[in-house]
């Protein structure tokens, strides 16, 4: 819709004349994102785009190392979602010690989602609470000094607070199941270390109830927000894309294993049930020379029409119901206000997040009802293979690790396709869009700031495993002549000031 | 009001696992918030650090930014701390110093799996890396290390309240440890 803006076009317009317009993080090394403009003598934009500046050499230097290092170390890339990583990264190595998912342990694969459920929920809370409530209490031109989670907590104490346990409380399913809160061990090839004991499981159940009441006030919340101002929601920084993420056999939602579905924009299945193993023949990457983060794309449809975005809003779009009733109440409300088959508003992504952070807490409690947590049998083990695929949906996504192994059991290839990257494509059509609609032929101004933070915000952008995610991205716009020399310079200070640094 | 402390926390090349341990804190953050203030931190929007009691810093050194970030917060920090293995000895993201950097791209932006149109990315926007990951000591004096895979919030907890209430800030040991 907007791709024509990736790169000014050479014909219109010499791009020696244009003026550049930088959003950079001042604090760029948390930043680890940018976004550029250009404009012409109008100030019309005629490029937008959002660069990721982050290079880890991850599928490099694992090589060497032995399989069974992977879910210690790949976790170490996002201190965020750890436990996605952990766990992508073990049902790769399931395989090498031929296990499939089919014939992982009954107990095993529950204390898995178990911990998974733990994450995403935490992962959503900490978005919704320490990074979205500020911006949604106080309005999104509020003073930047109180855009943080202790202000929410001076301020609306009660919610501020049952954001504060909702997180705990996912993280303390996490340090139940896998030791530590951050970086803990859970999973090994062919299941788990450790069962949940009876204190443990008791430890949790003790407040799984208040969890689920206070996440359901959470996605009442946001719907009362997103409703009672329709319009910006629904069209701000929105865009129409096809959407890819896992879903159970009978279609339900998913965040452990199931198939690939893709949907296109209409709601129409691109491809379904689609064994992930074979990822490689219909999701490719392109390299772009402005980005360090590619673009994938469904091949089937080339790189112009196949990108595709994914998370919560994909997911909850994708399935065909939520097996947890309130979650689905949730999920059939979400999908009616629209009244298209797609909910494209990337706005929505709030909402969708918090319809699964429900359905978590929902699905917390049906496991730790669940005997099989406490089950000695929790490891398998089969022919060894060399060759390893799992896939997972992040709480930002649909999460690839891809390893090979010698016949040591050494690492010779890794790839991963991370949540974000999926979404790179488009985070930048939403930049785009806002450049496009919201900006374009105006003046630089302070809101041209916010609008832009805001489009890219509603992603929960990882960008360096999401150093974005909490607090509001502090930024400084530039405005260069054509030569490159300074004309402008726009500083929003720790006091939320705004202020012409020339 | 006036006489709180005033702490900054920065994110360089670490995964961000310790500042989610410092936020592990839950509602002790309300106890620090009476006693505390924050500056340049991710938890508020502050750009640049002011003049600071505590500095909190995680993760490596891995781009020409992380040392301009470091020695902003040395020269505005009484105290400056290395929490965590990342900006202790570099940690996970320096596995890939016995590595050429070239080789790293190559591997991701060429050779990979369902890698189309390869090239490296080279766009003048992109900032340039350093060849290998360093440990924050190597470039600025550090006066306290804070070991731990993310150190717990625990020993943020034990840390802070020694420092606030004048006491010289040693862990016990159950408190340190290094995963
Ligand atoms: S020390 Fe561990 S938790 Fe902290 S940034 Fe490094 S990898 Fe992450």
């Amino acid at each position: 819709m907007y791709e024509h803006l990736e790169t000014a076009d050479p014909n219109l317009t010499s791009v020696a004349n244009l003026k550049r317009v930088v959003v950079d993080p001042v604090s760029r090394v948390e930043g680890h994102g940018k976004v550029t403009l250009l404009l012409d003598e109008n100030n019309k934009v005629q490029q937008a785009r959002l660069h990721i500046v982050e290079f880890r050499g991850f599928e490099k230097f694992i090589q060497g190392r032995p399989y069974w290092e992977l879910p210690v170390l790949v976790q170490r890339l996002c201190g965020i979602c750890p436990v996605s990583h952990h766990l992508a990264a073990a049902k790769a190595i399931d395989q090498l010690v031929g296990i499939d998912p089919a014939n992982l342990p009954p107990a095993a694969d529950k204390l898995r989602r178990l911990l998974h459920f733990g994450q995403v929920l935490q992962s959503h809370a900490l978005h919704f609470f320490h990074l979205s409530s500020p911006d949604l209490l106080f309005g999104f031109e509020s003073e930047i000094g109180k855009r943080n989670i202790i202000a929410v907590l001076g301020e609306y104490p009660e919610l501020g607070l049952q954001g504060v346990k909702l997180r705990k409380y996912g993280q303390e399913v996490i340090r139940m199941v896998s030791g530590k809160r951050v970086h803990g061990t859970g999973a090994i090839a062919g299941g788990m270390n450790k069962a949940l004991n009876k204190e443990e499981r008791d430890y949790l159940l003790q407040d799984i109830d208040q969890m689920i009441a206070w996440a359901d006030a959470s996605v009442a919340l946001i719907k009362k927000v997103h409703t009672s101002n329709l319009p910006f929601y629904d069209d701000f920084a929105t865009i129409r894309s096809n959407y890819l993420g896992l879903v159970k056999p009978n279609g339900a939602l998913e965040l452990y294993h199931g198939g690939i579905r893709a949907k296109n924009e209409r709601g129409e299945t691109l491809v379904d049930h689609f064994d992930y193993c074979h990822y490689n023949d219909i999701i490719h990457e392109e390299v772009r020379s402005w980005s360090y983060m590619k673009f994938p794309y469904l091949t089937s449809l080339g790189t112009a029409m196949g990108w595709y975005r994914v998370g919560p809003l994909a997911r909850v779009n994708n399935c065909d119901f939520i097996d947890t009733p309130l979650a689905e109440a949730a999920r059939a409300e979400f999908k009616a206000h629209g009244g298209e088959t797609m909910v494209h508003s990337t706005l929505a992504y709030h909402w969708a997040r918090l319809i699964e952070m429900l359905h978590c807490a929902e699905s917390i409690k049906t496991l730790l009802h669940d005997p099989d947590i406490m089950s000695a049998d929790l490891v398998a083990k089969g022919e060894k293979r060399y060759e390893g695929i799992g896939v997972i949906e992040a709480p930002r996504g649909t999460l690839f690790h891809h390893y090979q192994v010698d016949e040591n059991d050494i690492v010779t290839k890794a790839n991963l396709i991370v949540s974000t990257t999926s979404n790179n494509m488009g985070m930048n059509e939403s930049v785009r869009q806002v450049a496009a609609e919201y900006l374009s032929g105006q003046e630089l101004t302070e809101p041209l700031l916010n609008n832009l933070e805001v489009a890219i915000r509603a992603y929960d952008p990882c960008l360096s495993c999401a150093t974005h995610a909490v607090g509001k991205m502090p930024l400084q716009l530039e405005l260069l002549d054509a030569e490159g020399k300074l004309v402008d310079q726009l500083v929003r200070h720790s006091s939320g000031e705004f202020v012409h640094g020339i | 009001m006036a006489n709180k402390i005033r702490v900054a926390t920065t994110s360089l090349a670490g995964c961000f696992g310790c500042h989610m341990s410092f936020l592990d804190l839950d509602e002790r953050l309300l106890a620090l918030a009476e006693v505390a203030e924050f500056d340049r931190s991710p938890i508020t929007d502050i750009e640049h650090c002011g003049p600071c009691d505590i500095g909190l810093i995680e993760g490596g050194v891995c781009n020409s930014e992380n040392v301009h970030v470091l020695r902003e917060f040395r020269k505005n920090c009484k105290i400056l701390v290395a929490v965590g293995a990342c900006a202790i000895n570099g940690g996970l993201p320096a596995l890939r110093n016995p590595i050429s950097l070239e080789d790293c791209l190559l591997e991701a932006y060429r050779d990979g799996i369902g890698v189309e149109n390869a090239q490296i990315p080279s766009d003048p926007e992109l900032p340039l890396l350093l060849d290998k990951v360093h440990p924050i000591h190597e470039v600025v004096k550090i006066d306290y290390f804070l070991p731990g895979c993310p150190p717990s919030a625990d020993v943020f907890w034990a840390f802070l309240t020694a420092l606030l209430e004048g006491r010289d800030p040693t862990l016990p040991y159950e408190l340190v440890h290094y995963d």
